[in-house]
């Protein structure tokens, strides 16, 4: 213990604390401050840089899957169009198939009524005609034979022949 | 394997082993004198110096500073390395021991108390440690201040910072912020991160053959400690005195046999702090001149040689003590610091 004392140099004390103080003061502000400040600012950027590449990345990853549901989402809603457009269409076609078919339908039964109207038209025409036809002729052959007995009588049964026959 | 390899290799076995030229220029000089001359070299190196002893005859003097009834001035040269009594001011004066002693002119003490003469009162020469710790200082402020202007010109570490700031780093993540926590850390770096290089650099600077012992000082390690336990006091919260005074969770007989210990523990970590830096550089310097001073005792050449090698291997773990050491200063101060600046939530935990 002497020996420790005896070794303890108060000159050496008092330089010791007054270079050290004063090399620790001017380091702290010349030297520790900038160089811890500037590792905590780049360990903030690193820092940063992994989060933001984090986020990044997560928001990437949301995109995609937005993309898939947005890409499912339009293939679904082609494909209920493309359905829709199918049963309109056969609908469509239905209807119009129908209708076609009531057209027709009605279309044949004018015609088979016209026809039947100018048939009986005709007839009548005709019988018409063949009545006055028949009168003329009559007239004709009235004067005719009247004048000859013979062949009045003649002509009469002609007539009746030809009367039964028709 | 490269010549630049080789070289760094040569250069590195070369500083490791050249302590042992201390001894060759001393050796020759007093070849047959015996193990007492190599005790007493040994003691006179591991002590501070009033000048500054570089190889061989070749040593620069250093301003002597002193108080003894007034200041006093002169260059140690006057007292040609302790062997002559200098007259300055009219007062006669030698160095004994790398002390300052009154005498008379024929060299005989002036006064003596018991054994030991009596010293000048306060001698504050630039002794060698002091101008190593005044280069050191210098060296320190040149390589963190360029460290700082490298970063503030770009964000990654180049030349001397890259290899510094892993050091920085460590003192920061694995020193304060464990046992000082995240929240007061930040006060303490600035005396941590000097601390810790200024013992590391000093140390380091010690294992060269310039035959520095800088940390060895009780002195040194004596200012280094109390400057923690300033610190301490001045930066402790009203925990660190209720857990000395007054010891939270413990029955009171407890708290009142535990207060002195307590405070007996206040001025025995400082104290374990500077002894232990002391003692282990001043052992380490100590078993190293002596493994090599064992190399000039021994004639035979295969044993000059195994201790060559032990030697350099002391080296190697002379430069790992350099390190722990500094190590175990700052972190220790960084647990004193830690408990002065706890708070009080963080009693439960603890206790």
């Amino acid at each position: 213990m002497e020996t420790l004392l005896g070794e303890f140099s108060t000159g050496l004390f008092i330089w010791q604390t007054i270079l050290f103080l004063g090399l620790a003061i001017l380091l702290r502000k010349f030297a520790w401050k900038p160089i811890l400040s500037a590792v905590n600012e780049r360990e903030e950027k690193i820092q940063n840089a992994i989060d933001g590449a984090k986020a990044a990345e997560a928001k990437m990853e949301q995109l995609t899957s937005q993309n898939e549901q947005i890409l499912r989402e339009a293939r679904e809603e082609r494909d209920i169009i493309l359905k829709e457009a199918r049963t309109a269409k056969d609908s469509i076609v239905g209807d119009a198939k129908t209708s076609a078919k009531k057209e027709a339908t009605k279309i044949l039964e004018d015609a088979k009524k016209s026809i039947e109207n100018e048939k009986q038209k005709a007839i009548t025409e005709l019988k018409n005609q063949v009545a006055a036809l028949s009168i003329e002729i009559s007239e004709k052959i009235l004067g005719h034979e009247l004048a000859d007995k013979n062949k009045q009588q003649a002509l009469m049964d002609t007539l009746v022949d030809d009367v039964n026959l028709n | 394997m490269s010549i630049k390899k080789l070289t760094h290799l040569f250069s590195l076995a070369l500083l490791l082993l050249a302590p042992a030229g201390l001894f060759a220029s001393e050796n020759a000089a007093h070849s047959d004198n015996g193990a007492a001359e190599r005790k007493e070299y040994i003691k006179h190196h591991l002590l501070d110096n009033h000048d500054f002893h570089i190889i061989g005859n070749i040593s620069m003097p250093l301003p002597v500073l002193f108080w003894d009834q007034g200041a006093h001035m002169a260059m140690s040269s006057v007292f040609e390395h302790g062997t002559k009594v200098a007259e300055i001011d009219g007062k006669f004066y030698k160095i004994e021991h790398a002390k300052i002693i009154p005498t008379d002119a024929s060299g005989t003490p002036l006064e003596m108390h018991g054994e030991h003469p009596r010293e000048v009162a306060i001698d504050y020469s630039i002794t060698k440690n002091v101008v190593v710790i005044m280069f050191v200082c210098v060296l320190m402020f040149w390589l963190f201040r360029g460290m700082a202007k490298n970063y503030q010109q770009d964000l990654v570490p180049k030349g001397a910072a890259k290899f510094f700031e892993p050091l920085v780093l460590f003192v920061r993540d694995e020193i304060a912020i464990p046992n000082i926590g995240e929240k007061h850390y930040k006060k303490y770096m600035g005396f941590l991160l000097s601390v810790f290089f200024f013992i590391w650099i000093i140390n380091l600077i010690g294992l060269t053959p310039l035959g520095i012992n800088v940390t060895g000082n009780i002195a040194i390690t004596a200012a280094l400690s109390l400057m923690t336990l300033f610190i301490t006091f001045y930066t402790s919260k009203s925990t660190y005195w209720a857990h000395i005074f007054w010891m939270p969770g413990v029955p009171v007989p407890m708290k009142i046999i535990l207060a002195p210990i307590e405070l007996l523990g206040v001025i025995i970590k400082p104290f374990a702090l500077l002894i232990r830096l002391y003692a282990n550089i001043k052992a380490g310097h100590i078993v190293l001149m002596s493994i090599i001073a064992i190399m000039y005792l021994f004639e035979n050449w295969g044993a000059k040689g195994a201790f060559l090698g032990l030697s350099f291997f002391l080296n190697l773990i002379e430069l790992l003590v350099a390190f722990l050491q500094a190590y175990i200063f700052t972190m220790l101060s960084a647990l004193y610091f830690g408990a002065a600046s706890e708070e009080r939530h963080h009693e439960e935990a603890h206790h």
